[in-house]
């Protein structure tokens, strides 16, 4: 019969299928999971981005794990409020994406319109640590990522964008 | 698609006026003229307005997601086709949640591609063709500007299933603004080539941007169910955000003329048929196959 702390556990090894370096726990998708006496189990999960297509995975992921780890069923939700912010991310995890070489994300934006006029704060290179860093794309390989390049180092870097 | 080609033959709804009946009991699917009344009678107001909201993220994400491969630069391509998936991914959940307000067992994917043009209810502007990159960026500014406001006042709403979606997509459409609004200041602030093209772009679409802040019997009627907007709010909080970007772009903003207006209530442009040909035939062609 799974417990809580398997079914926890077990979600624990599902990593993101587009970050791999992290877990979805970690990510801050994994808003509640619950475990009846009969050891069925549900999982309430919330989207990073509106659009992303790795919540298919990522449901699929959750679901294989804890049919592996005993579930005898289980149940995927979707829900929308709060909407996640990478302000959800622990220290953790945010050392586990500069060391996989993506730039960990900074304080999600609390005020209201952004304005042109203020410049973004230079992101930490992952890989040297200079802040001679320039935003070359504010859009990346996935939702969650914008493309910078490092100055000091020559390097190329994806950021994880603060929401 | 009859439905779609006589949307075609009526062309763009010049404005009218805001001469639209509400059904009050159930769910009216579609447009249907009925003695008596000049304006078409609409659906559910809820249903109605969640289409109207869905409407305008599918279609103009759809446009966008027409740049994939296309692109000025590789950075745009990745840029377009990013924000036309958060544009797709708003829809789907506000296409899902007007399917549960109509109550006929609609899910999003029967709502995106099984519905013609005469029951879209998008607004004009968003099916508008791309042009070149500085006029997709230009409409997507005037859009952006638009949606972050909407998304603004939607998330105090106490609508709980619109205030989640809004409080969501607020995040995503400031990231948009801030990448719309950057393009529209680099372009108008460019070069005598890029300035002239962009102020072109701004004059032609100026015309589709009063039907945006357009009020009817929807808008009330769902104020009672707890989704009030002050579209004069609105208004005034989009021309500041307008004006400052114009200003920063060294563009000039148009006089307000006649205004383009019919999207809500069905009576679009061509160019919506031709886009739902292309966005809905392979859904159409294998209806019900799962990919």
């Amino acid at each position: 019969m799974i417990t809580h702390e398997r079914a926890l556990a077990a979600i624990g090894t599902v990593p993101d299928p587009e970050v791999p370096a992290i877990s979805v726990v970690e990510l801050g998708v994994v808003r509640a999971v619950t475990v009846s006496d009969a050891g069925a189990v549900t999982v309430t999960i919330t989207p990073t981005y509106s659009g992303c297509p790795a919540m298919f995975e990522i449901e699929r992921d959750i679901r294989t794990a804890l049919e592996d780890a005993g579930a005898s069923r289980v149940e995927v939700r979707t829900v929308l409020s709060p909407a996640w912010t990478t302000d959800w991310m622990g220290p953790e995890a945010r050392e586990k994406l500069r060391a996989y070489g993506i730039a960990p994300p900074g304080r999600a934006e609390q005020d209201g319109l952004i304005t042109l006029t203020r410049a973004r704060p230079p992101v930490a290179c992952p890989f040297c640590g200079s802040h001679e860093t320039e935003l070359r794309s504010e859009f990346g390989s996935t939702a969650c990522k914008a493309i910078h390049v490092c100055r000091a180092c020559q390097q190329p870097f994806d950021e994880f964008k603060a929401i | 698609m009859s439905a779609a080609k006589s949307a075609v033959r009526s062309g763009g709804g010049h404005d009218e006026g805001d001469d639209v009946g509400v059904a009050t009991g159930q769910a009216v699917a579609g447009t249907r003229s009925v003695a008596g009344t000049r304006g078409p009678v609409l659906g559910a107001p809820l249903f109605e307005y969640l289409l109207r909201l869905g409407d305008d993220r599918l279609i103009l994400g759809h446009r966008l997601s027409e740049w994939c491969g296309h692109g000025p630069i590789l950075e745009e391509d990745i840029a377009t086709a990013n924000m036309a998936l958060d544009l797709i991914g708003q829809a789907a959940s506000l296409l899902q949640l007007a399917g549960e307000a109509e109550g006929q067992g609609r899910d999003e994917d029967a709502l995106a591609y099984f519905r013609d043009g005469v029951l879209f209810r998008n607004c004009l502007m968003v099916e508008q063709p791309n042009g070149d990159f500085g006029q997709t960026m230009m409409r997507q500014f005037l859009f952006d500007a638009f949606s972050v406001l909407q998304w603004e006042a939607l998330a105090q709403v106490s609508h709980t299933g619109v205030a989640a979606i809004a409080a969501k997509s607020l995040k995503e459409a400031k990231y948009h603004l801030r990448h719309s609004s950057g393009w529209v200041v680099r372009l108008g602030d460019g070069t005598a080539e890029s300035q002239a093209r962009v102020q072109r772009a701004l004059d032609s679409v100026w015309r589709f941007t009063g039907e945006l802040f357009g009020r009817d019997a929807v808008d009330d009627a769902v104020a009672a169910l707890g989704i009030p907007v002050d579209q004069a709010a609105m208004k005034s909080g989009w021309d500041a955000i307008v004006d400052e970007v114009l200003a920063r772009a060294t563009l000039v903003r148009p006089a307000d003329g006649p205004m383009q207006r019919g999207g809500r209530t069905g009576r679009h442009t061509e160019h919506l048929g031709h886009l739902l040909a292309t966005m809905q035939i392979v859904a159409r062609s294998h209806p019900g196959a799962r990919w």
